[in-house]
Parts: structure tokens; C-alpha cells; sequence
């Protein structure tokens, strides 16, 4: 386990250097930079704020001494965010995403593992119509469309200003956000659940099980639900990473401080210290969530050895 | 409580599935004393299975059960409550499956498992059920059982795997094991151990057996009555002797046809008699088994073959006998 660990700490650093790079290179080739806007500018003030920095050196040494920073865990200041360091931006920022996320996840899991298993149990019953037809909606209904009609509906509609969102100051605030971000995992986790559950319940160990006088909720939950829970772990990473960086949309239409808003305003900005660090950052979270998930996966699983 | 172990009278048992009702079990009647050792043969999809497993109340979802009376110990396991039947299941009843390596759940350990059933059906703390479970795996000869307890199903062949489902089965002593073909997985060395492990414990524990089996020859050298059956009916059944030696009914020759001889050490897996099995969502109205007869008469087509009781442990259902019978009769 530790040397698996070992090993997948030493791949990450291999991954996030190619991030680094990859993003750098990218980021340059993309024609326009932070300093060129609609208005002409004075060359000369233009020329200054670039060798302020470092933005007029070769493209190689840029990345050499970006890399060097890095390294020692400085991301450098904001280019565009004048007066502000990219570490500050990112952590404040990421402390709002993370929490929202992580409700967010918790709320899909807590609340689409029961649905498809309920869902598997009573299948072809008016039950199991009910939830599939939800959880298909929830998969139809693109995140945008969600946010727009919710905050429409209940904050202008409704006129519930309580529940309005901006800045996730109260917990009330958070209803609608985690609702918007939560509907399309927990409608995909309810799906996958309820199929990986009627697969399993028909497994011979199941059979097994109940021939032995265990409880019908004991197949369910010590018997089934373990195996089937497996490629809800498994989605859990690729979950985690379309949060972390598609959440944007829904901290866009409720104002939200968060991360992924701030990402896309950098990019859209050419805030390049700002790009890279975001960059960076979310790179190394993911790489560390998936690692957390093939542990658990190994927990759940003895059959599963880690290499 | 009758003479009977497990009476089975008429028992009926249909899946409803889309493509229609599918009449699984059609009249299966069976009766069983204690300690005896029970074959059920017959070709695939004739409901041996289904039979199997309607006696512990596992009977797989579109199925249902809608005719008749299965009695075990005296009590009425069709009228019992999903409560009361998990009573019996794991205690009373115990069942065996045809395939080890998909039998375990193969996230737990082999020492859970067997406390699972263990501490189910008795008061046993943890540290008894895992003394016990130390006990059984000795008992059905796998050792070190103090590190087999911690390993997971996928640590052990296959084997040892239908091994631990043999302890499973016997934690609670139950007075019926039900093997549905218990080693047609495995390879045929170990095959030959688990049958002589299972009549070695038998004799040990003194239960009931119903064995589940293509194997004639295994059918033939430890089971006391044989029960054939064909297209969800008990087309004959009768003591080993009366089987082998005096069978009455057409596929029961059939099948004795395809081995070569009685006492042949090789043991001989039925070679399907010519023809198809019948379609169970359309099956014949008279004799199932009339497409494929070779005796067939005018009456087997139309009308389904009465009981025949040919002796207090022998009867079975062919028109041929009815015929023979009534000859018999004229000739007296
Ligand atoms: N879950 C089910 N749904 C629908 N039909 C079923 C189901 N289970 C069994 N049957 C039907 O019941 C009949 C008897 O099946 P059963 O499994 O008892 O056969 P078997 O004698 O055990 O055969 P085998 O030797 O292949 O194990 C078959 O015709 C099968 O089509
Ligand atoms: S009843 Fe007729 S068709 Fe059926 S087995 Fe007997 S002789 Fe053959
Ligand atoms: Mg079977």
C-alpha cells in the first residue's frame, strides 16, 4: 500500500509537470497576451508592465523561472489582479468551491445510493418509474438551464430572497447552488446504482446469502451493496474533477466567489501567472482525489491489488 | 408429523414471465424419510432446481408457487411467512450450489461467511461462532483453518471454495441438504472428494440429502431412492434398485440407455435421448415426453399418464404400465 502510494505520488509529479507544461506552451501560442486590449496602447507602458513580468524574455526562460517559483510553492503575483498573489486568489477561492463541492458530493451520494436501490428493489413498480424518470431528467437537463429556471422560479417567481445565493453567506444560500450542482450526479449515481444493483442481487452469492436465513435488508445492505457500490467509486473521480472545473456555470448565474469562475475569468483575461496556478492546483486535487478513490476501492475489494 | 420428512404433494409452480407462463414444476409429487439420500435426475430445465429451491422458499422472481403442499418436519413451508422461512433456511434446511467460485461473496472473508449463518441461527458470540467455524473447517478437511478464516473466497480453488460452502451449509446441522450439482464445476478428482466428504458427513451428522446430479453413476452407488424428472413432472421414482433394474417409464429407460453398462467403474454423464426438450411455454397436452417416445400411443398424445403405483415405493406416470397393468389384469 505505501509503496503503491510512493509510486502514485511519483507519477502525479510526472503528470503535473506535463500539465505545467503543456498549459504553458498552450496558453503562449494562443494569440493576444495580458496586455493587449481593444484600446491601443501606449507601446512604451505596454513594454514596461512586460518586462515587469518578465514577459519580454525568451518563452524558455519565462518557463524556466516559472517552474523554479513553482517549485517552491509560489505561483507568483496576479498579473491582472494587480497587488494580489495567485496562492492568496486560489485558496480563498477554492475554500468556497470546496465546501459547495463537497456538500454537493455528499448530497448526490447520500441521496442517489438510496434511490437506486429502492429503484432496484421495487423494479417495474411505480416507484422504480418515478425515480428512473427523475434521474433521466437529471441527466437531460444541462446544468445552465437548471441554475436559470431555479433562480428565476423560487428567487423572482416566488420572491423567496432568502434563498437567493450570492456569495454563500447564510446556509440557506447554499439550497439552490448544491441542488443545481447536485441534480445531474445524483440522477447518474441513482441510474448506475440501480442497474449495478439488479446485477448484483442476481449474483449466486446472493442466493447464497438468503439461503442461509439472512435478513432480506442484509442482502441488501451487507451482502449487495458493497459489490455494487464499486463503479460508484469508480465514478466518484471523474465526478470530483467535473465539479471542481464545470462548476463554473452554476458560480456564474448565482455569484458565486468560487474557483471556477475565477478560472475561466483568468483564461478569458490571459492572466497567464493566474492560468497556471489554477491550473496547477486543480491538477494536483484530482490526481490526489483519484489516488483517495483506488484506496477505498481497494478497501471495499480484496480482489482489487493496487499497482 | 407423518412418517415423511418432506412431502411434497402436487406441487405446482409457474415463472410469468413476458413470453407467457412458463409451468416450471407441473404436479411434482415427492416424499422423503429422515437420514435418506435422495437423486433427482433429469436432463436441463426439467425443474429440478426450481424444486430445489421452492423447498427453502427461493424461489427466483417471476416464479410462483400455486398449487399444492410441500411439507417439511411437519410444518407447511408453502403457508409459511417470509419470517417464519428464514428460520428454516440456513437451520433445518441447508443448500449447496453448483458453482463454488461465484457462491461466496467475494468481499468478505471465509470467516465471516460461516459466522454469518452461524450466529444467525444460534446465540453464539463472535469468539464461539469463530471456535465453531474452526471446527467445521476441520471437519470438512481444510487445513489451517485459523488462516483460511481470514482469506477471501478468491484465495482459495475452487475446491476449497465448495468445501467452505459445505461447512455453511452444516453449521446448524440441518436435517436436509439440498446439493444441487455439487461438482459439476470442479474437475473430476476433486469431484470425487466432495461426494465422499458429503456422504462421510452424512453419516456423521445423520441428515437428509437431496442430491441434484447428471452423474448416473454417482446416482447409482450412493442414493437410496431416485426420483426422475422430466418437462416439471416426477415422471418415475423408486428406490435405486427399482430404477436401475425395473424402470417404468419410457425416458427413465432412456436415460439407463445411455450408459453402457450398470456396473461400469467410469462414471458415464447422460448423453441427451434424441430429440429436443419440450417447450415449457407450450407443452404437449398429452405425455410430455410423447414427441420423443419411442413406445408412443394414440392415448399419449391427448390424455397426460395416470399414476401408476407399482410398488409402496415405486410408481410413475406412463401409459404403458396403465396398458401393461390392465393386460395383467385380463390375464388373470
Ligand atoms: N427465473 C426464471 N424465470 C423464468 N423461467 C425460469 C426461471 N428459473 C427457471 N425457469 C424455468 O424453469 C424450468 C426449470 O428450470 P430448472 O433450473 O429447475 O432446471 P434444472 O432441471 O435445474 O436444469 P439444469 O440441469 O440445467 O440445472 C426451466 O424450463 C426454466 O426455463
Ligand atoms: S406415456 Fe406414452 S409417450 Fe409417455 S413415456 Fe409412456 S409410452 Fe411414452
Ligand atoms: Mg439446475
Amino acid at each position: 500500500m505505501l509503496k503503491y502510494v510512493i509510486k502514485r505520488v511519483l507519477m502525479g509529479v510526472v503528470a503535473l509537470f506535463l500539465v505545467a507544461t503543456i498549459t504553458f506552451f498552450l496558453m503562449n501560442l494562443v494569440p493576444g497576451g495580458p496586455f493587449e486590449f481593444e484600446k491601443a496602447v501606449n507601446p512604451a507602458a505596454r513594454a514596461a508592465l512586460e518586462a515587469k513580468y518578465g514577459l519580454d524574455k525568451p518563452l524558455l526562460e519565462q518557463f524556466k523561472n516559472y517552474l523554479s517559483h513553482a517549485l517552491s510553492g509560489d505561483f507568483g503575483p496576479s498579473i491582472k489582479q494587480r497587488g494580489r498573489e495567485v496562492n492568496d486568489i486560489i485558496l480563498t477561492k477554492f475554500a468556497v468551491s470546496a465546501r459547495l463541492c463537497g456538500i454537493t458530493v455528499i448530497v448526490a451520494l447520500v441521496i442517489g445510493i438510496p434511490l437506486g436501490c429502492i429503484a432496484a428493489v421495487r423494479r417495474g413498480k411505480w416507484l422504480d418509474n418515478l425515480i428512473r424518470v427523475f434521474a433521466t431528467l437529471g441527466i437531460a437537463i444541462p446544468g445552465f438551464v437548471l441554475c436559470t429556471v431555479c433562480l428565476y422560479f423560487f428567487c423572482i417567481s416566488l420572491n423567496l430572497t432568502w434563498l437567493l445565493p450570492l456569495g454563500l453567506a447564510t446556509p440557506a444560500s447554499y439550497i439552490l447552488p448544491v441542488f443545481s450542482l447536485a441534480f445531474y450526479p445524483t440522477s447518474y449515481i441513482a441510474r448506475m446504482m440501480r442497474s449495478t444493483m439488479l446485477d448484483t442481487l442476481g449474483q449466486d452469492y446472493v442466493r447464497t446469502a438468503k439461503s442461509k436465513g439472512v435478513a432480506n435488508s442484509s442482502v441488501l445492505f451487507k451482502h449487495a451493496l458493497r459489490n455494487a457500490i464499486l463503479p460508484i467509486v469508480t465514478y466518484l473521480g471523474p465526478m470530483m474533477a467535473f465539479m471542481m472545473t464545470g462548476n463554473f456555470v452554476v458560480e456564474q448565474v448565482y455569484v458565486i466567489p468560487g474557483l471556477g469562475k475565477e478560472f475561466i475569468s483568468s483564461i478569458m483575461n490571459r492572466d497567464y501567472t493566474m492560468i497556471m496556478g489554477t491550473t496547477i492546483f486543480l491538477a494536483a486535487i484530482l490526481i490526489t482525489l483519484n489516488v483517495l478513490v483506488d484506496i477505498a476501492y481497494k478497501i471495499i475489494d480484496p480482489r482489487i491489488t493496487l499497482n | 408429523m407423518g412418517i415423511y420428512l418432506l412431502d411434497i404433494r402436487s406441487e405446482k409452480l409457474s415463472f410469468f414471465t413476458q413470453a407467457g407462463e412458463v409451468k416450471a414444476l407441473d404436479d411434482v409429487t415427492l416424499r422423503m424419510r429422515e437420514g435418506e439420500i435422495l437423486g433427482i435426475v433429469g436432463e436441463s430445465g426439467s425443474g429440478k432446481s426450481v424444486t430445489a429451491y421452492s423447498l427453502m422458499g427461493l424461489t427466483a422472481h417471476p416464479g410462483k408457487l400455486i398449487g399444492g403442499s410441500i411439507e417439511f418436519n411437519g410444518h407447511r413451508i408453502d403457508q409459511m411467512s417470509e419470517k417464519e422461512i428464514r428460520k428454516v433456511r440456513g437451520k433445518e434446511i441447508s443448500i449447496i450450489f453448483q458453482d463454488p467460485m461465484t457462491s461466496l461473496n467475494p468481499v468478505y472473508t471465509i470467516g465471516n461467511q460461516i459466522r454469518e449463518v452461524i450466529r444467525l441461527h444460534t446465540g453464539k458470540s463472535r469468539a464461539e461462532a469463530n471456535a465453531h467455524a474452526h471446527e467445521l473447517l476441520t471437519m470438512v478437511g481444510i487445513n489451517e483453518p485459523e488462516r483460511r478464516l481470514k482469506q477471501y473466497p478468491h484465495e482459495l480453488s475452487g475446491g476449497m471454495r465448495q468445501r467452505v460452502m459445505i461447512a455453511i451449509a452444516l453449521a446448524c446441522e440441518p436435517k436436509l441438504l439440498i446439493a444441487d450439482e455439487p461438482t459439476t464445476a470442479l474437475d473430476v478428482t476433486i469431484q470425487a472428494q466432495i461426494i465422499e466428504l458429503m456422504i462421510d458427513l452424512k453419516k456423521k451428522l445423520d441428515m437428509a440429502i437431496i442430491l441434484i446430479t447428471h452423474d448416473l453413476g454417482v446416482v447409482a452407488s450412493i442414493c437410496e431412492t431416485i426420483a426422475v424428472m422430466y418437462a416439471g413432472k416426477v415422471v418415475e421414482y423408486g428406490t435405486v434398485d427399482e430404477i436401475f433394474y425395473e424402470p417404468a417409464h419410457e425416458y427413465t429407460r432412456g436415460l439407463l440407455n445411455c450408459i453402457p453398462k450398470l456396473d461400469d467403474k467410469d462414471r458415464t454423464r447422460l448423453v441427451p435421448i434424441e430429440g429436443v426438450p419440450v417447450d415449457m411455454l407450450n407443452p404437449p397436452i398429452g405425455c410430455p415426453f410423447a414427441p420423443r417416445c419411442n413406445s408412443c400411443m394414440k392415448i399419449c398424445l391427448t390424455r397426460v399418464p395416470p399414476e401408476t403405483v407399482l410398488s409402496s415405493t415405486h410408481y410413475s406416470f406412463c401409459w404403458l404400465q396403465k396398458k401393461m397393468e390392465f393386460e395383467e389384469g385380463a390375464a388373470v
